[in-house]
């Protein structure tokens, strides 16, 4: 029997204030599907486990608590296609021609037009297995509602990365992203800016055999941004995905990835960092399902908290019991520059294979003061021997960015973000 | 150079005493030893100079080319010119050597009004003096003392000293932990160093680094205060005789 809903005037009051976009036959099906299984579950609550450290009601209220323009955040943009969004609408004016030779780029709202297309395929497919074994109704709510998204089919190595840079004014908004990789294709994702004010964005990604998709993301320093993310992938034989998030300040930001590995020899890294200052909560929450054999998966992430914010990582790596060879790590770290800041870690493992190497690690710990002195004992003042000490905290994790240039490019605009903020 | 009247010390969070009136004076240009027996308070004197957290000054003062330094952040010592290098170098793992020196020059460049050194000029210099201290490109790109031996680490200590021009050096127990020829070395690198406009105060306490760096005063210091001052004699005095006579003789 289907537990009872909780709060079912929460999600009538969510429900209500939202418009289901137009679209075609297979569109308006996932659609409905979708909505079925927010309606199933309910809504998070506060008292759900999985919602334990973070607040969902920054998203399940039906009114943004917070309207104005957010900072443009525009980093990324060195020899990338980049497609402008704003408020969670295309803009094409500002946006380049996405032509890129290897990759096929539409928008959802033209997908979903069509009566047919492959992305009926994956549109809700991952979202809907990672239902399971714990239920993520945003995410269900968001392939109900979203208009807008981007749809890539990879087909080869794509000639140049992919850039989604997103511009707010305010308001809310629900983007669904699908990427599809062929065997052996390749593709870089770049993400930039804060979608709205408030925002829910989901991205299914299905990784063929033999290819690769890497994703670096840049959550920049928009003090009211209440960002909740979803990433959905499934990863075939020999594939590799790596996704990093680079994120400062933010009022509330909950990052979650869902991945399964269901193809041998398949590796996956999701790592982040994260810089907040004040009211600002992070939350990284991952879910990793070893389902075939010799696979590798990393969880790197890193939080540098002051003036009272508060980081949360709850990190899981679920080893089928068929899954042999898992070489699963995971290592979450905070560093506290105050006793008002805190870091809130649940690492689970939960293994029914018998010759797997699983690892993780959790810590939080203070700035080395005996460092600090050495620096300042240099001539080094104390706000820049703080910074450098931060950046080489963090470093470890921007090391997972595998493309140097990106991650020199992100270490130097922290830095001065960093600078900026004291 | 320095001057130091009555300095009475004691840890900040227990009712502990170290330094109890400690009077120095290093002209400038003149290299001063201060020897003494474990718990005599050298190691305290050197971090109370250069600003260190978790003592307290209950008396007395230090001045620095006549320019009162117990007020000032550890940085503005620095950019004063004084300069300390540490008995136990501290690991800074994730900070490249190169980057630290460089941040450490331009830093105290900047205090001082001076303009930055770009990443050309700081290369060859830093390249021309690490060679002399046998320091290789592998040390300077490595993170800050992270996996250098102690031999490693006190070369890097006179390598930044080296950088950085200080006016007043103190040198903490540079040689402990050292063999015989890394000893030659940093003795080399901080006789290099030595001239007309600078001093230094060498903390030891054996008598043996005092052969390669030549002392013109040694002190004596026990039980926080500085008991004895001659000239480099002294030094063998102890090395022949321990420290029991002296503390008896002015006991």
């Amino acid at each position: 029997m289907a537990a009872a809903v909780k709060h079912p005037e929460v999600l009538a009051a969510k429900l209500a204030s939202m418009t289901v976009p137009e679209g075609g036959a297979w569109a308006s099906e996932a659609r409905k599907t979708a909505q079925a299984r927010t309606e199933a579950t309910g809504l998070p609550a506060r008292s759900d486990e999985y919602w334990k450290y973070t607040r969902p009601d920054a998203w399940t209220a039906p009114e943004a608590g917070f309207s104005g323009a957010l900072p443009a955040s525009d980093v990324l943009g060195e020899g990338a296609v980049t497609l402008y969004f704003v408020d969670g609408v295309f803009d094409a004016e500002a946006s380049d021609d996405p032509a890129i030779a290897g990759a096929s780029v539409e928008l959802l709202s033209a997908a979903a037009a069509a009566d047919l297309h492959w992305a009926k395929d994956l549109y809700g497919v991952l979202e809907q297995r990672g239902q399971s074994p714990v239920a993520r109704p945003m995410a269900a709510l968001n392939t109900a509602f979203a208009a807008q998204g981007v749809v890539i089919h990879v087909t080869g190595k794509a000639e140049k990365p992919l850039r989604i840079c997103y511009r707010s004014t305010g308001g809310e908004c629900a983007m669904h992203h699908l990427i599809k990789l062929d065997k052996g294709a390749d593709l870089t994702l770049l993400e930039e800016g804060a979608p709205a004010a408030r925002s829910n964005i989901v991205m299914e990604v299905e990784v063929a055999d033999g290819a690769a998709f890497h994703h670096v993301r840049l959550q920049g320093p928009e003090d009211a941004r209440q960002t909740l993310s979803h990433i959905f992938a499934r990863l075939g034989t020999e594939s590799e995905l790596r996704s990093f998030t680079l994120s400062v300040n933010g009022a509330m930001t909950r990052n979650e990835a869902v991945v399964e590995l269901t193809g041998d020899d398949a590796k996956i890294l999701v790592g982040g960092a994260a810089v907040g200052d004040g009211a600002f909560h992070h939350d990284d929450t991952v879910f990793i399902t070893h389902d075939a054999v010799n696979c590798e998966s990393r969880q790197v992430f890193k939080k540098v908290l002051r003036n009272g914010a508060t980081g949360v990582f709850q990190g899981k790596i679920l080893v089928k019991p068929d899954a042999q060879k898992t070489d699963g790590y995971q290592i979450s770290q905070s560093l506290l520059l105050d006793d008002d800041s805190q870091f809130l870690a649940k690492p689970e493992l939960e293994i029914y294979a018998d010759d797997v190497a699983c690892s993780h690690g959790s810590t939080s710990g203070a700035i080395d003061e005996e460092a600090l002195f050495y620096l300042r004992s240099r001539g080094v003042p104390e706000g820049d021997a703080q910074d450098l000490l931060v950046l080489a905290f963090l470093a470890e994790a921007m090391e997972e960015i595998e493309d140097e240039s990106l991650a020199e490019t992100l270490t130097e605009q922290l830095a001065v973000w960093m600078k900026k903020g004291r | 150079m320095l001057e130091i009247k009555n300095l009475h010390v004691k840890l900040e969070d227990e009712d502990k005493q170290i330094l109890k009136g400690v009077n120095l004076t290093v002209e400038t240009g003149k290299v001063h030893a201060i020897m003494g027996p474990n718990g005599s308070g050298k190691s305290t004197l050197s971090y109370v100079l250069s600003g260190r957290d978790g003592y307290e000054v209950t008396d007395g003062e230090a001045s620095l080319q006549g320019e009162d330094i117990l007020d000032m952040e550890p940085e503005e010592r620095a950019a004063a010119g004084l300069f300390l290098a540490f008995q136990y170098p501290v690991e800074i793992p994730g900070v490249g050597n190169m980057t630290f020196l460089r941040t450490a020059v331009n830093a105290q460049r900047k205090a001082r009004g001076e303009e930055e050194l770009s990443a050309g000029e700081f290369l060859k210099v830093v390249r021309a003096k690490a060679k002399e201290l046998e320091i290789d490109a592998d040390m300077l790109k490595r993170p800050v003392n992270v996996g250098f031996s102690g031999g490693e680490k006190k070369r890097n200590e006179i390598l930044q000293m080296a950088m950085l021009e200080p006016k007043m050096c103190i040198l903490d127990e540079t040689d402990s932990g050292l063999d015989v020829d890394a000893m030659k070395l940093v003795a080399e690198g901080v006789n290099a160093l030595r001239d007309a406009g600078r001093s230094f105060l060498v903390i030891t306490h054996y008598q043996r680094l005092l052969d390669h760096i030549k002392p013109d005063v040694v002190h004596i210091m026990a039980d926080g205060k500085i008991v004895k001052t001659g000239g480099p004699e002294l030094a063998l005095e102890v090395e022949n005789n321990g420290y029991a006579d002296i503390l008896a003789e002015v006991a």
